[in-house]
């Protein structure tokens, strides 16, 4: 095993540690909702909240990092430059995360001042980490990018997949800068905080984890790689081509210009359309290996990232989008809905169907099947699922009584919260928060004893 | 052709050159309207002045309406006095992560209320008679200040240790914010709805 690869497999192993704390921080959150009084005058929803997102950030992140360290060296067919860098830093972005989790939950805030932003908290939603932290972030981006570039330069080699990965790594970091100014327009500071967040997560992840998927999909099912790399680039000019402007859809009120009403509608509109390619794609692949596979749950999560990204990123993200509903849906719970379905259908799921590639790779398992990843997938996606149609009752309700009928005034907010079925769906909300939380576990149970555990007639033959 | 990468890698590479192209183009504009003094965002000074907002028939939604002299806290500020207040403000809201319990222009956290024309909430009336205070602006101060002390619902907004000067220039913020024109949204403010 190469070193890069001995190195992904710290980087899935955080990253699927972060998704707990991610999970832990997310039902914390959501008992703020049933339970106001909780933790009050030790640590508030906002702290509760800032580690939600931020660890989902991370997880990713560092999932999409560990996918790449993976993948790399067969398609170089060498080890990675820099290698030495990288796993150093590895423990640098470890460490790093860990101090600013435990400086948000023990010292919280700061006074009014550029040293706050420096050392405690930025703030700004998804970039809350402190300036300091933000940089190890770019330096790790950085030398990531190097392991990637600087490894073509020394193999001189370059396939369609990593052209596009090394073209896609210029955005990822240079959109990461904006992280860091603190500009006391909000309408300024919205706009290019859009770039960032928008532009990360409906551009240059989508064509991130469409390289990855494009791997994953060579060696889960051999399928060649002359059909994928053509489906990548139709994926990427169809996620640019549409994603690019449909960045729009966040300047409809934030003080820009009443163009991008029309713009952001439009291509915002038809930003579904090359996650329905994926769906086609995932299908078409499928039905070809007649859903044959040694790989179980690296195959279902596989599909699973293809409906889940065209439901919950797609369908989800279009019931919002145009203005004429945005106007009524926009912050509010609704909104929540879209990101979670969102989140987990386009990035989560292919990062565990690449974790299942990797342990079958590493434990030398000619079959990866069982139960228990049975379970865990039908706990986590019916958990997804449910806490995704809690969210939308009660999106809808805050929709209608705080916006549509109530004018969003403060007296109005408050009516929009104490309706019933908002109320009724936040509830549901945590139940199925709960079941989730249940189906990590047995992943994780899964995954730690994958090719441990003896089949059941092995363990009579033991005991006998 | 169809089945060449190469035909999808150039079309890939050109659909992406033209978007972002057009995209630099529309920062460029945009950037100018949401400058201070642009055409959708006011000069800091605005709070000088009294905000309003109302639905323009010809637009088809709500926008703000500034009219008249309406000096902060009875205290007229010159442009660098006001861009400091905004400074400020920016720096009280980004340092106690106040966008991660509420929204701006709909952005941020759905715990407490959206706070872009917080400023013009027919609410304060009631906060004036709670605090005791007689206007608006002092009403506001006197909550950020202390708000588990005035504590009117289930969830409390936790008290974050504001001092006098960031409370106020948290307010001048949310001030000049309701100015800003946000193509109608929040729609309907203050028109419609419960009262309490």
């Amino acid at each position: 095993m190469y070193r890069s690869q001995q190195l992904a497999l710290k980087y899935l192993t955080a990253a699927i540690a972060l998704f707990g704390v991610m999970i832990i921080a997310g039902l914390l959150s959501a008992c703020y909702y049933v339970h106001p009084d909780l933790l009050f005058g030790i640590l508030h929803f906002n702290i509760a909240k800032i580690l939600h997102i931020d660890t989902m950030i991370i997880w990713l992140l560092m999932g999409f990092m560990g996918a790449i360290y993976w993948f790399l060296p067969g398609e170089f067919g060498r080890e990675l430059a820099g290698i030495k860098a990288a796993e150093i830093l590895f423990y640098v972005f470890c460490v790093a995360v860990a101090v600013v989790a435990v400086v948000f939950i023990f010292v919280q805030y700061g006074g009014s001042d550029e040293a706050a932003l420096w050392l405690i908290n930025q703030g700004r939603k998804y970039v809350e980490a402190p300036r300091w932290a933000a940089i190890s972030v770019v330096v790790v981006m950085a030398v990531f990018a190097y392991n990637v570039l600087g490894t073509a330069y020394a193999a001189r080699k370059i396939t369609g997949v990593t052209a596009v990965l090394m073209v896609d790594l210029i955005p990822l970091l240079a959109l990461y800068l904006i992280a860091f100014p603190a500009i006391s327009n909000m309408s300024v500071d919205l706009f290019w905080w859009w770039w960032l967040v928008h532009l990360w997560v409906e551009a240059t992840w989508e064509v991130l984890i469409g390289c990855i998927m494009a791997l994953t999909l060579m060696q889960l099912l051999g399928t060649s790689r002359r059909i994928v790399e053509t489906w990548l680039y139709i994926e990427v000019a169809l996620v640019l081509g549409t994603g690019i402007l449909g960045l729009g859809h966040h300047y409809f009120w934030i003080g820009t210009p009443s163009y991008w009403l029309a713009i952001g509608g439009f291509f915002s509109a038809l930003e579904p359309l090359p996650l329905l390619g994926m769906v086609v794609h995932a299908i078409y692949d499928a039905g070809t290996h007649r859903m044959k596979t040694t790989n179980q749950p690296a195959f279902y999560w596989m599909l699973a990232e293809a409906f889940g990204n065209f439901l919950g990123a797609g369908v989800w993200g279009f019931m919002i989008t145009l203005p004429q509903i945005n106007l009524y849906a926009h912050g509010t719970q609704w909104t929540v809905s879209h990101g979670h379905f969102a989140f987990w259908g386009a990035y989560a799921c292919g990062v565990l169907s690449v974790v299942y590639l990797v342990l079958q790779k590493t434990r030398g398992l000619t079959h990866v099947d069982g139960a228990l990843w049975k379970w865990s997938f039908a706990a986590l996606n019916l958990g997804i699922v449910g806490m995704v149609g809690g969210l939308l009752v009660s999106g809808v309700a805050q929709a209608f009584v705080e916006r549509a009928i109530g004018g969003s005034t403060h007296a109005a907010f408050i009516a929009g919260q104490e309706n019933q079925w908002f109320v009724e769906g936040m509830v549901t909300r945590l139940v199925f928060g709960f079941v989730f939380a249940a189906g990590y576990v047995v992943l994780v149970w899964d995954m730690v004893t994958l090719g441990k555990r003896l089949p059941v007639p092995a363990k009579l033959q033991a005991a006998e | 052709m169809f089945d060449d990468p190469a035909f999808w890698r150039a079309g890939a590479i050109s659909t992406v050159a033209v978007m972002v192209g057009v995209l630099i183009m529309l920062t460029v504009d945009s950037l100018a309207v949401i400058s201070p003094g642009g055409a959708h965002v006011p000069p800091y000074t605005v709070i000088n002045q009294h905000i309003d907002y109302k639905f323009d028939t010809k637009r088809g939604n709500d926008v703000p309406v500034i009219a008249g002299s309406e000096p902060l806290f009875g205290r007229a500020v010159d442009e660098s006095a006001a861009e400091a207040l905004i400074d400020k403000g920016k720096l009280v809201i980004q340092s106690r992560a106040c966008i991660n319990c509420h929204t701006f222009f709909g952005n941020g956290a759905y715990y407490g209320p959206d706070l872009t024309k917080a400023w013009i909430d027919p609410d304060w009336d009631t906060w004036q008679a709670i605090t005791g205070t007689s206007t608006r602006e002092d009403a506001m101060v006197s909550f950020l200040i202390d708000p588990e002390r005035y504590r009117t619902w289930t969830r409390t907004m936790p008290n974050l240790r504001l001092t006098r000067e960031e409370a106020e220039a948290t307010v001048a913020y949310l001030k000049w914010m309701a100015a800003i024109d946000t193509n109608g949204f929040p729609p309907n403010f203050g028109r419609m709805g419960p009262k309490r």
